[in-house]
């Protein structure tokens, strides 16, 4: 059976400790995410994002402190713009922007994480395997003839 | 004349500006006349791929090979050069990153074909002829022609390269220092890009106007908007120049970049600094975190954002190839080969 392997970017003072508090709390949540402990949301290059489609994630998920709260002034407000800016690139190289998710969490909201990866991991299982990696290497040997 | 280095040039997916480049030289292509033979230049002198074949391998000291790798005759000669050189220089944008030619990597093959043999706006083809890679004569003898590939390629995902010189086109005095430089052996490590790895923006005469807090509140055309003499980005006007590296402006000039001397902003046709996994994206980085923090967020940077109406046409204008995501998958929401008509174009 499908199961979709997620990437999920968490910040170190927020999410990441949500994801802590979620873990002695004993709540349960879908396996599927593998996380990343990054100092802050804004340390989250698009390079990023994209390497991970490109290397075969089917989903990435990035976590930061709730607007007003970043750590370092206005890091999590710079996440946001690049977020925007590459949903609207990702169609364009055929990667559905559904895949990328960004969601605010505080050190406090522990079942936020649950729920967050929960219905994310639901949601890239119904959309399926990520074509990036096949197509990649078809691509890079495949001729065609044209006309 | 048998003591001198033989050098060779080849030109695949490629629009001719960097056969230009090397007359671009000037009085100066004597000295570099003089101190090579040329032995293989197809757009200048009369040479057929039967000269290359009969040398021995590793004959030609160095190949510059430009233009995008876009079909299987490509493939053929750059695969034939290689064997015949002792270096491998990759020439121009095309063949650093793929260049122009690969932004149709984002489309389907056929469809690129249909549409510029049938439908754009210059084009007149009534009985939407197509080229063919391979033509049965009704007298019975056949003729094939070169077939393209699914992607443009940049060079170094055809064949190893030993040196990238970049740009469209390469500049004069990155030609003489290169070509200097091999004569003397004294060359930096496989692989190099033969310019220097700073960003742009640390040459640029505007760089001075660059605020201490990019608050970019509006993304212009540079085409319809009016220059203040400032940071093209701090206007909002893309400029590539955080995400590409220097060496266009001859040193004549204070090395200062050749677009911003007219007043336009960077292309980026130099491709990324070292290090840089993909030149597309480093911009995007760059470019939405310069934008102003406002009460109403998101509707502001939705409203923003919209004017982009191509981010990829943008930020991979010379270096689709070499993105990290380097075409268009099959299936997710690609569009169905077109079929042509066959009276009329469309």
């Amino acid at each position: 059976m499908y199961e979709p392997k997620i990437v999920a970017f968490f910040c170190n003072w927020c999410t990441y400790t949500g994801a802590d508090l979620a873990g002695v709390s004993r709540m349960q949540y879908a396996p599927n995410v593998r996380v990343i402990r990054v100092m802050c949301s804004g340390r989250v290059d698009p390079e990023l994002v994209m390497k991970a489609f490109a290397d075969g994630a089917d989903g990435v998920l990035i976590g930061g402190c709730h607007p007003g709260d970043c750590h370092y002034q206005l890091g999590n407000h710079k996440t946001f713009r690049r977020y925007k800016l590459l949903k609207a690139l990702m169609p364009q190289f055929g990667v559905d922007p559904e895949r990328l998710h960004l969601e605010w969490i505080s050190a406090s909201e522990g079942d936020k994480v649950r729920d967050t990866v929960n219905s994310f991991t639901e949601k890239i299982r119904k959309l399926g395997p990520s074509t990036v990696p096949d197509t990649l290497n078809t691509l890079r040997s495949k001729e065609v003839e044209h006309g | 004349m048998a003591d001198k280095p033989w050098v060779a040039f080849y030109w695949c997916g490629s629009c001719g500006g960097c056969e230009e480049a090397v007359v671009d030289l000037a009085e100066k292509i004597l000295d570099v006349v003089n101190a090579v033979n040329i032995g293989f230049w197809p757009v200048a002198l009369d040479f057929k791929k039967s000269d290359v074949e009969e040398k021995p391998d590793g004959f030609f000291a160095v190949s510059f090979i430009n233009g995008t790798v876009e079909s299987d005759e490509h493939r053929e000669m750059v695969e034939l050069l290689r064997r015949k050189s002792g270096l491998v220089v990759a020439f121009g944008s095309c063949s650093h990153m793929g260049g122009i030619p690969s932004l149709r990597n984002l489309y389907d093959v056929r469809d690129c074909v249909n549409y510029a043999y049938t439908k754009t706006v210059s084009t007149v083809n009534p009985e939407g002829t197509i080229p063919q890679p391979r033509f049965k004569h009704p007298a019975g003898h056949e003729t094939t022609t070169m077939n393209l590939e699914e992607t443009g390629k940049a060079l170094d995902q055809v064949i190893d390269v030993d040196y990238y010189l970049p740009g469209c086109s390469v500049p004069a005095h990155l030609i003489l220092d290169a070509v200097m430089a091999i004569l003397s052996g004294n060359l930096p490590p496989k692989g190099s890009v033969l310019s220097p790895s700073k960003a742009l923006c640390s040459v640029c005469p505007r760089q001075e106007t660059k605020p201490e807090k990019m608050q970019v509140k509006d993304i212009k055309r540079h085409h319809l908007s009016e220059d203040d003499g400032t940071c093209f980005n701090a206007q909002g006007m893309i400029c590539m120049g955080p995400a590409t590296r220097s060496g266009c402006g001859s040193p004549e000039k204070d090395n200062a970049p050749r677009c911003i001397l007219v007043n336009m902003p960077c292309h980026g046709c130099f491709g990324p600094p070292d290090g840089t996994l993909d030149q597309g994206l480093a911009m995007l980085s760059a470019i939405a975190s310069d934008l102003d923090y406002t009460p109403d967020e998101e509707a502001d940077i939705d409203r923003i954002i919209e004017k982009i109406a191509d981010p990829a046409g943008y930020f991979y204008l010379f270096g689709t190839a070499k993105s990290l995501i380097h075409g268009r998958p099959a299936g997710e929401g690609k569009t169905k080969p077109v079929e042509v008509p066959k009276e009329g174009g469309a």
